[in-house]
């Protein structure tokens, strides 16, 4: 099992989402988040152009069965990925190795709670 | 707000009160009437306070990421409108009929320049009147924005609102509230702008919805309000607003005043009362967004009849106009187009039907015709100004889409408006990234 956690632009959240949904992985859980890597943008207040260090982004995080990690992966990047080769600040993918997981309704364990 | 009936009866009132000698100078010209003056003045506040209003009525039903772009829309018109009403929209409204009808226009209205110490029969200074009607100019294409919010490119937006309150507001204002306008002379009775306002603002948003088409995952994907908060203090600013509008459309502090501010309150409650049960019945939940739909539908009802029913009659009206809202907006979303904000379910289907539905709870004595010839002219009046306004919309959208450009681009779309056109956010600046 692994802990996909991929950190993506807010306009991209809703084709991430349809794509993840057609390749039918349907369970993920989506945070608001702030952050900076090697991207600027900037914003306008009363004529002053202002560049936020934080940047808001859209944090997903899917656990996954090992055989899905890839076709998860590959779902996110081509749909999180702006067009004509991408862009600086469309993201970062990371996966972890994921120890347990419980499905609290019933208490199942291990690969087929997820 | 009826001009001329309004204008007739001052003279009358003007001519009583001429003999005690109060209300005419020496010279025969009115002077003003100072409680008059400051309650339109009152009302002219009110109901730009309208505006406002509606931006955080409409701002907090859409999107986190387009609650600007939409609460812009609102303020644009203040803007925009307000600008082009004091070059040449009074005059258009207000001024005799030119090229056959089709609109007004007066010289002395131009930029305002020749009104600048006339005192009106009704005894308040004309800057008055001129401001009080142009408030009602700029909250009517401000309306026609919830048709198409989260989707449109601000620039085509500005464009749009400026030609339809040129091409379609001024002419309409001017056929049914000038005195030679061929609405107002067959009597159809709009007190303070069912068929103006909302009736013409509701086809427009049901065209605009159609043309511009709907929002990227509409209606499959889930789209929440922002902020509902928001909206239920935008509605408490319109109830509150409204007050200057249909008593302010008097254009008196009298019995008439009292009288469509009566209708006014008794029309909200009951509307808001109405759609509550309802939805209680339906749902076995009375939702906040349910209520204050039903408070607009109770004030859309009653605007055009708020001079010419009694209290009963604005029982019937709330009552019966949230129900009829209510199925309209089920309807729509059967049919599936994206009238976003619900501006023709609730506006249009609230404003025809007090337009037409006046007739049968009318004060006895407001009409010396049958209630079949009264419903006749209502009819045509709300047929006249869906009719032209809905062709008219779509020549526009046509013309703004093909030019600037009206409807934005996927990404756009997705991007959200505040921070794509207009690089802020809504409520980034009080986040750590500020």
């Amino acid at each position: 099992m692994k802990l996909i956690t991929a950190i993506i632009q807010e306009d991209k959240l809703d084709e991430v989402r349809e794509a993840l949904i057609a390749a039918e992985i349907g369970r993920i859980t989506v945070t608001r988040v702030d952050g900076h890597g090697r991207q600027e943008d900037t914003e306008i207040y009363r004529g002053l152009v202002v560049v936020p260090n934080l940047i808001p982004k859209v944090e997903i995080k899917i656990g996954v069965n090992d055989e899905f990690v890839d076709v998860t992966v590959d779902t996110i990047v081509k749909a999180a990925r702006h067009k004509e080769g991408g862009k600086v600040g469309d993201g970062k993918i990371f996966v972890a190795p994921l120890e347990d997981c419980i499905r609290i309704s019933t208490g199942q364990r291990g690969g087929e709670a997820i | 707000m009826p001009k001329s009936r309004q204008a007739a009866v001052l003279v009358v009132l003007g001519a009583l009160m001429c003999l005690a000698g109060s209300a005419f100078a020496s010279d025969g010209s009115p002077e003003v009437d100072t409680g008059t003056t400051a309650w339109m003045l009152t009302s002219t506040g009110l109901v730009l306070l309208m505006v406002p209003g509606l931006a955080m009525f409409y701002g907090g039903l859409v999107r986190t990421k387009n609650v600007l772009g939409t609460m812009m829309h609102s303020f644009a018109a203040m803007a925009i409108v307000g600008v082009i009403w004091m070059v040449c929209g009074y005059s258009m409204s207000f001024g005799s009929n030119v090229l056959g009808g089709w609109f007004g226009w007066n010289a002395d209205y131009f930029l305002l320049k020749g009104i600048d110490t006339n005192i009106m029969e009704a005894g308040i200074p004309e800057y008055v009147f001129a401001m009080f009607q142009g408030k009602f100019a700029i909250i009517t294409p401000a309306l026609i924005a919830g048709a198409f919010a989260e989707r449109v490119k601000f620039r085509g937006y500005c464009i749009f609102i400026a030609l339809w309150s040129l091409l379609v507001y001024n002419p309409l204002c001017h056929w049914v509230w000038a005195d030679d306008g061929f609405l107002f002379k067959k009597g159809a009775i709009d007190f303070a702008g069912g068929t103006v306002i909302h009736i013409s603002a509701g086809a427009a948003a049901l065209v605009a919805a159609f043309y511009l088409g709907a929002r990227r995952g509409y209606p499959k994907t889930a789209m929440h309000p922002n902020n509902l908060v928001m909206t239920l203090m935008g509605a408490g600013l319109l109830w509150v607003g409204w007050f200057g509008f249909n008593a302010g459309s008097s254009v008196e502090s009298g019995l008439i005043t009292a009288q469509a501010l009566t209708v006014t309150q008794v029309a909200a409650a009951a509307g808001a009362l109405s759609w509550m049960v309802l939805e209680g019945i339906l749902h076995r939940k009375a939702t906040t967004l349910g209520f204050v739909s039903g408070v607009l539908a109770g004030l859309v009802a009653i605007t055009p009849a708020a001079g010419a029913v009694q209290p009963w009659g604005a029982l019937v009206l709330g009552l019966v106009s949230s129900v009829l809202c209510y199925f309209a907006i089920e309807l729509k979303n059967k049919l599936g187009y994206d009238d976003t904000l619900d501006v023709f379910g609730i506006h249009g289907v609230a404003a025809l039907w007090g337009a037409i539905g006046l007739t049968f709870v009318l004060r006895p004595g407001t009409i010396d015709v049958s209630v079949g010839h009264q419903l006749w002219v209502q009819t045509e009046g709300c047929l006249v100004s869906l009719g032209y306004s809905a062709i008219m919309t779509l020549i526009l959208l046509v013309l703004v889409e093909k030019t600037v450009g009206f409807r934005l681009k996927p990404e756009e779309e997705m991007a959200g408006m505040d921070h794509f056109l207009h690089r802020e956010r809504g409520y980034g600046m009080l986040n750590l990234n500020s």
